[in-house]
């Protein structure tokens, strides 16, 4: 029995192993992807992202109580900034979770990002596989939302949930591309605090005009107070409702686009890197003899 | 892969309420290189344990202040044991007092660390200790 089948008894070891071998990039695994893949069961996607301190973790564990009582199994990969000096990181969206800890259908993995731009581990798409091959679904994915991540998000999840706090500015910080841009649905957490309601107001009306995306209708903003579960029921029923519409045949296909771009670049860096003339064409560079561009065409083609 | 972080979970067992020394200890690792992940106040053995399997870290780092050491680090060695992770190093720090030490150790506890430890001093006995494996 390999590392995929043992996913099928939905035990927790298993599946806790094979994550730590996906993440240190155990070179065995590669043989078992298309495997892994193939043992996809169709679990539901969905990132979640936001600025630091808009309650996300908070807000990811008040949809997993939800989503265990419409009987469903949770996964979930929490990812977090590596440090680029010292490659340490503390995880601690556990903190705010704690008390599905001990439920067997709920599982959850904290991630350091190990390097990666874009806030998601490499492997991450891996890790999703692997929790869907084990049969948890939704497989959600939290992210800092800072920079570039929440588009590297937007690439993996099928439904990406944005959250903001009402304090999140006048009506230009929303309409900056970025973050809104890659929404499928919008929660202002922290409905409690003032001015909830008068946020959500400013953000739908951005958002009908904001242009853009023109083909896509508006994503929804829900308000929700995480703290109390209240409007989470609603957010649960809006990422069920939006499954379909991200399973569409130009959806689908517009993901699978921006993965396959993804893993064609990895790819393509690895393979440079390893080639023997990487290190004098960096020198060419260095030296200024050589664009940059100029430079990778030569590796691409050297091959 | 054996220049993977060691990966560590940082908890506190039981009731106190007192989490400076497992922040500090936490980033200090972290600056270490280490990847720590950090579980917050007032778990159970079973919380513990039920995090460090899905996590499946190298270390589990218990910090405890209460005086209920001789009840909480055992257990939670021993459910860590019966979810299969035998190789995982338990360490724990806080006030404990001599006396308990070698009971403590008997019981699974590979180390205690005590007030005014260094955090290079724990992040070394981690590098030595810790299962490393592919």
């Amino acid at each position: 029995m390999n590392a995929v089948d043992e996913l099928a008894s939905g035990e927790r070891r298993p599946l806790a192993r094979l994550l730590t071998r996906i993440e240190s990039g155990d070179p065995e695994l590669r043989a078992l992807l298309p495997e892994l893949f193939a043992a996809g069961r169709g679990g539901h996607v969905v990132g979640i992202t936001g600025p630091p301190g808009s309650g996300k973790s908070t807000l990811v564990n008040a949809l997993t109580g939800e989503w265990r009582r419409r009987g469903r199994r949770v996964g979930i990969l929490a990812v977090d900034p590596s440090s680029p000096y010292t490659r340490g990181a503390i995880l601690g969206d556990r903190i705010r979770m704690m008390e599905h800890a001990a439920d067997r259908d709920v599982f959850m993995r904290s991630m350091a990002s190990r390097g990666e731009l874009g806030g998601l581990a490499a492997t991450t798409w891996i890790a999703a596989a692997a929790l869907d091959a084990a049969g948890y679904d939704p497989v959600v994915i939290e992210t800092v939302g800072a920079g570039q991540s929440e588009v590297e998000i937007a690439r993996l999840a099928e439904t990406t949930v944005v959250v903001e706090v009402p304090e999140m500015g006048d009506e230009v910080q929303a309409i900056k591309a970025g973050l809104l841009e890659v929404a499928d649905i919008i929660a202002v957490n922290k409905g409690d605090r003032p001015g909830a309601d008068r946020a959500a107001r400013q953000l739908r009306a951005m958002l009908s005009t904001a242009g853009g995306r023109i083909e896509r209708a508006p994503p929804p903003v829900l308000v929700t107070t995480a703290t109390t579960d209240e409007g989470v029921a609603t957010l649960a029923d809006a990422i069920d409702a939006h499954r379909t519409a991200a399973r569409s045949p130009i959806e689908a296909r517009e993901r699978a686009a921006s993965q396959v771009r993804r893993a064609l670049a990895d790819l393509a860096a690895r393979r440079a890197t390893a080639a023997p003339a990487w290190d004098e064409t960096l020198r060419a560079v260095a030296d200024r003899e050589l664009d940059p561009l100029t430079a990778a065409e030569r590796l691409l083609d050297g091959w | 892969m054996t220049d993977t972080p060691i990966r560590v979970l940082i908890a506190k067992p039981g009731l106190d309420g007192h989490d400076r020394g497992a922040k500090v200890l936490a980033r200090g690792l972290r600056d270490e290189g280490f990847e720590v992940i950090y579980t917050g106040l007032r778990q159970t053995p079973e919380m513990i344990a039920d995090a460090a399997e899905q996590e499946d870290v190298d270390v589990v780092g218990l910090s405890i202040l209460s005086g209920a050491h001789m009840a909480l680090l055992p257990r939670t060695v021993q459910l860590l044991r019966e979810r299969g992770m035998d190789d995982v190093l338990v360490a724990a720090g806080g006030i404990i007092p001599d006396a308990d030490i070698a009971k403590l150790k008997d019981a699974g506890v590979a180390e205690i660390f005590g007030p005014g430890t260094s955090i290079g001093h724990i992040a070394s006995y981690f590098r030595e200790h810790a299962r490393r494996e592919a």
